[in-house]
């Protein structure tokens, strides 16, 4: 659980992402794209879920990207390399199903960025075409261009102001590209605005659209219930039965609402963390 | 003339509401003597055979009697390695003191004039505790080279652990939470077993040899066939019921709509009543409601009544349960603490669908009422609705405890694990051994929710069948 390396990748005001190199050899032993760890960073903290963005089974290390947002990823920013993490336990969650679909989009919102970079690595190493679209809301916040570059056939990038490459969202570029060709898998990671229109856009061309869903947990192996989702009118738990659901079943507003219900203690303890 | 019971000391309901302080202090050593004294010393002793662990009920007593508390607390220890847990959490009213002499026959639960032998165990554990007593190792040269795998660290994988390393048994508890203690730790709270008293019992173990591993997912981060590749001779399952059980009605996932372990592991594992010194939140409601009536629903109301008090707020919380306090599966004491509390129980509703405002909160229950119909399979009189009835009920946080199912994140990936339709791990029930050799279970992964003890006497089972084995 020691932190090996530690690596800023973005340093903008407000939306500060951080790269977590931790030595964790049996999670790295076992790690499979799409899988996630739950992690606290302090022995008061919570137990937050992170997907597990690459694995180094030879060097026993994990790495995590996050951005802070909450106390718990601004404690979380606040450790060094040789400081410890307070508790993980993973891989949890269903892997990515990786097999040979043939042409296939990502598309990476934001930190969502990192969520489909093991996923481009694998499907690519699985002979499909990957093409690759990120989004973040200004140049500054864009992460793992080139990473994604490296495991990608084409890579577009847009960013909300426009301050680099297209001026945009993701979703403009994936609708360009349905109307242009067939695909056979659209894969999606990024806030929920963002995965609902992906899986609005995509079912004008009746393509199938995989997300991995950022539900609130506590245990993360189904024994809370924290983290329940309709999914065509099933109740799921992402932990256990997901965290990727059939894009086009998803209850979106619910789960909006659900992410949500701790507004107002986050921002009081947020106010607290500032203090820090 | 006969003697009246004792009753324990107890912290006022309105003081105790204000934190999560225990609530019953335990006997005195004058009131455990007098208490003891009431005890006839049957010949033929009925508590003995109400206990799942089979604790040599008349002989710890009488030993009670005569001050020998270290005597009574290794008579105890002979069957029993948690006395200070079970003193606490053992429903006794259903089990020893149900089949006490002096307790009323005919009743569905024990009498008040039967010995309350659990706050004597308490007692007496507690005194173990205190004292620092240990019970002896057996060291056996032949059993010392074994090792054995725990897998989860509830109640059972806790008495299973403690029996094998008593015996000189190497063991190693695997755990998925990040601290120990299973159900005891995230579902009992507080107030009814105070952490100290846990971490005691836990540390005792672990001073004796017992090594633990938390954050350690067993299914997910090492299989079965691993674990015994790694060199482990035998392997016991101690993975409990933890998955929550919903109604499956409208408006269920809602916010402010908890599972009773959701809302229990917030407050009781996560401390989520010191938020934000913890900084796991919990919300409170104005008017809480829980749905059941076991043991989990008077704990979760319990915990949402004193999270209102010490946020300031006017104690509002009610539990509904479809049949009538008689039919309740909860202990006879936690009802009566309930009430004490201020806890409003209505019987005889069911809900039908909760309703939410814009932003997706709860606001409001529709109930039916129910009536009592004929006796269903656990002798239980059914409740059945009656329609028509629907009325509302104002709650803007509701807690659902309608019971717990078997976790099925190790049998999921273990197909060789024979289970049966509940997804509970089947087996041989003289040896509890499951459909995979050198595998045992017990605890509610077995049988489904039962109680502490039960787990424990499972474990039990399955330790002298290990050992056994090896």
């Amino acid at each position: 659980m020691e932190i090996i390396k530690k690596e800023t990748l973005s340093e903008n005001t407000g939306a500060k992402i951080t790269k977590l190199e931790i030595s964790s050899p049996a999670i790295a032993a076992k790690a499979r794209p799409g899988e996630f760890v739950v992690l606290m960073a302090v022995e008061e903290g919570e137990r937050v879920p992170l997907t597990i963005v690459d694995a180094d089974k030879d060097k026993g290390t994990i790495s995590l990207i996050f951005q802070e947002v909450g106390l718990t990823t601004k404690l979380l920013g606040r450790l060094n390399s040789k400081d410890s993490l307070y508790a993980l336990v993973g891989p949890l969650g269903h892997p990515t199903e990786i097999k040979k679909y043939g042409r296939v989009i990502l598309v990476g919102g934001g930190v969502g960025i990192a969520e489909i970079y093991p996923v481009a690595k694998a499907l690519k190493q699985e002979g499909n075409r990957v093409l690759s679209i990120l989004g973040a809301r200004a140049k500054e916040l864009l992460i793992l261009e080139e990473e994604l570059k490296s495991v990608s056939d084409e890579v577009y990038v847009t960013t909300d102001d426009g301050s680099y490459a297209r001026k945009g969202f993701t979703t403009d570029i994936l609708r360009e590209l349905l109307s242009k060709e067939k695909y056979d898998l659209v894969y999606a990671v990024g806030p929920i605005a963002m995965m609902k229109k992906v899986a609005a856009v995509t079912r004008g061309f009746d393509v199938k659209t995989v997300v991995s869903l950022n539900a609130l947990m506590v245990d993360a192996t189904g024994m809370c219930g924290c983290c329940r989702v309709s999914v065509g009118k099933e109740t799921k738990f992402s932990c256990v039965d997901g965290p990727e659901f059939d894009g086009h079943s998803v209850d979106w507003e619910e789960l909006e609402k659900r992410n949500r219900i701790y507004e107002d203690k986050e921002k009081h303890i947020c106010k607290l963390g500032n203090l820090l | 003339m006969k003697k009246e019971a004792v009753r324990a000391q107890e912290l006022e309901p309105l003081k105790r509401i204000a934190d999560f302080a225990e609530v019953v202090s335990g006997y005195t050593e004058e009131e455990a003597l007098q208490e003891a004294s009431r005890c006839l010393q049957c010949k033929n002793p009925a508590c003995i055979p109400g206990c799942p662990v089979g604790i040599d009920i008349k002989k710890f007593i009488f030993q009670m009697t005569q001050k020998d508390y270290k005597g009574a607390y290794f008579t105890i220890r002979e069957k029993n390695g948690f006395p200070s847990i079970c003193g606490r959490v053992c429903p006794a009213e259903y089990q020893c003191r149900k089949t006490c002499v002096l307790s009323k026959k005919g009743l569905p639960f024990a009498s008040e004039q039967a010995i309350n032998i659990h706050y004597l165990e308490r007692f007496a554990g507690d005194y173990g505790l205190k004292n620092k007593l240990k019970v002896p190792v057996r060291v056996d040269k032949k059993l010392s080279k074994f090792k054995v795998a725990v897998v989860g660290s509830g109640p059972a994988g806790l008495c299973c652990a403690g029996e094998l390393s008593r015996a000189g048994i190497k063991v190693v508890i695997f755990e998925s939470l990040h601290k120990l203690g299973g159900v005891l730790r995230y579902g009992i709270p507080p107030f009814r077993l105070p952490r100290d008293i846990l971490d005691f019992e836990i540390d005792y173990l672990k001073n004796s040899g017992v090594e633990s591993i938390v954050n350690f997912v067993v299914g997910r981060i090492k299989t079965l066939d691993e674990l015994f590749s790694e060199g482990y001779n035998c392997i016991f399952l101690g993975l409990g019921a933890g998955v929550p059980g919903f109604l499956g009605i409208k408006g269920e996932n809602l916010c402010n709509v908890y599972s009773a372990n959701e809302f229990l592991t917030r407050v009781n594992l996560m401390s989520a009543y010191k938020f934000p010194q913890a900084h796991t939140p919990v919300n409170i409601g104005k008017r809480a409601v829980v749905i059941g009536g076991g043991n989990t629903a008077i704990d979760a109301a319990r915990a949402a009544l004193r999270l209102q008090k010490i946020n300031g707020l006017a104690p509002d919380t009610a539990i509904l349960y479809r049949r009538t306090e008689v039919e309740m599966p909860a202990r006879r004491l936690e009802i009566e603490h309930a009430r004490q509390e201020g806890i409003n129980f209505q019987f005889l509703i069911q809900p039908i669908e909760f309703i939410g405002d814009e932003a997706g909160f709860v606001k409001k229950i529709r109930c039916l009422k129910c009536r009592l119909g004929e006796p269903d399979s656990s002798g239980r009189r059914r409740s059945v609705p009656i329609e028509g009835s629907d009325f509302e009920i104002d709650s803007d946080l509701v807690i659902i405890a309608v019971g717990l199912k078997a976790n099925q994140v190790l049998t999921s990936v273990t197909p060789q694990l024979k289970t049966d339709k509940y997804s509970d791990v089947l087996v041989n029930p003289e040896t509890m051994e499951t459909s995979i050799r050198r595998v045992f279970a017990g605890g509610d992964i077995v049988g489904g929710e039962g109680t502490v003890i039960e787990a424990m006497g499972m474990a039990k089972k399955a330790s002298e069948a290990i050992i056994g084995s090896l």
